[in-house]
């Protein structure tokens, strides 16, 4: 892994992957958002309010992911010392808060005309939250020294502990009773979602996914410009 | 012989993994069902709530239990977990998902009689998908179940 710890050899890899990921994501998310709107049908229960799944549900993967992502990073960073790895995990936390905030806001407003309300406490829900207080601690710790080293260890170690969290969130809703329901996609027994549906939304999820690893790239590479030209700063302020 | 740095950092990183994750699995298991967001109505039959502790109960709305009394408001219907059931009375507006067979969580307390007084219900979807025209035709083949797993 520290073959690519150079900034340098980094970026030339970055700027060699950014277009195929913009592309595979402006592409993705058309043709999925296309299918969800236009030509997914409607659920026999919940009719066309059904199509929030499209957002919701892509959105909540990516803030698991993103997290799990972050908390590896973190490992790498705090185990390794690999220098790209707390610029990683810097990158990658807004994103991550970014869509855990889309599903809270998407899930609510799913929530009101299905369940009868806009929140509940129960265990996925309320997961979910502390999830989203997560990375803003995550963000909140990042900034919160003078020393930006100081900041990586000390939201490395907040990733390495709230990644407990993923697996309660996802299994929240086996655990316990919830107003939430069981997964429809990710079980043993297969999806319980037909296929007409199905397709759509793992389109969407690839469009997500890409969106996020352009997204990551771009803020990884103008962190280690914004480094660089602190460090250059620096040297001009010793010698004068 | 002696560990390398990269090592010791790596076996504190897992042992405090290990720890705290054993820590929290504690705690969950600790607290059980305290983290149950409903109870079902055998729960309610085997231990009773205190009338006037406001309560949820979840189950499925039993078929055929369904009466809307002549005021248009007042609904009575009976939540079942194919055990046990419970009778609620509720004046309000239904979400539009309540139907027979279908999951519920009521929020409100046992009266003495041990009937169930509802305040708020909400209604539970479950993980199935499905356009319409597929319920029809496996309605018509036989190979429709509804309401056949319960939501705990």
């Amino acid at each position: 892994m520290h073959r690519f710890a150079n900034p340098a050899r980094f970026t030339r890899i970055a700027d060699r992957v950014l277009p195929f990921a913009g592309f595979g994501a402006v592409a993705a998310l058309g043709i999925g958002f296309y299918l969800a709107l236009f030509v997914a049908p409607a659920d026999y229960q919940q009719g066309e309010t059904v199509r929030i799944m499209y957002v919701h549900v892509p959105s909540a993967w990516m803030a698991l992911f993103i997290y799990v992502a972050m908390a590896v990073a973190s490992a790498a960073a705090l185990i390794w010392r690999h220098p790209l790895a707390d610029v990683a995990a810097k990158a990658s936390s807004p994103i991550g808060a970014g869509f855990a905030f889309l599903t809270l806001v998407t899930g609510s407003l799913w929530g009101r005309p299905m369940w009868g309300t806009w929140w509940e406490w129960d265990g996925r829900l309320t997961s979910m939250l502390i999830l989203f207080f997560l990375y803003l601690g995550h963000m909140a710790l990042m900034h919160a020294f003078e020393d930006q080293q100081r900041g990586y260890r000390a939201a490395a170690v907040l990733a390495l502990v709230g990644v407990i969290n993923v697996p309660i969130i996802k299994f929240s809703v086996d655990w316990w009773a919830t107003l939430h329901q069981p997964a429809s996609v990710l079980r043993l027994d297969g999806p319980t979602i037909h296929s007409s549906m199905l397709w759509p939304l793992l389109i969407t999820a690839l469009g997500f996914k890409l969106y996020f690893v352009t997204l990551v790239l771009l803020r990884m590479k103008s962190e280690l410009i914004a480094a660089r030209l602190r460090a250059l700063d620096l040297a001009r302020l010793k010698a004068s | 012989m002696s560990l390398t740095r990269k090592r010791r950092r790596l076996y504190i990183v897992l042992a405090a993994l290990l720890v705290f994750g054993g820590a929290t699995a504690l705690v969950l298991t600790a607290l059980d069902e305290n983290l149950d967001h409903f109870r079902s109505p055998k729960d309610l039959i085997a231990e009773p709530p205190a009338p006037e502790r406001g309560i949820r109960l979840g189950g499925l709305v039993e078929e055929g239990s369904v009466e809307r009394s002549a005021d248009g408001l007042t609904v009575n219907f009976r939540v079942t977990d194919l055990t046990e059931s419970v009778s609620v009375t509720y004046v309000g507006i239904l979400p539009d998902l309540f139907r027979e067979g279908q999951g519920v969580i009521t929020l409100g307390n046992m009266r003495a009689d041990g009937t169930f007084a509802a305040r708020e219900v909400l209604a539970k979807h479950d993980e199935n998908y499905m356009p319409r025209e597929v319920v029809d035709a496996l309605k018509a083949s036989g190979n429709w179940r509804h309401g056949e797993e319960l939501s705990q």
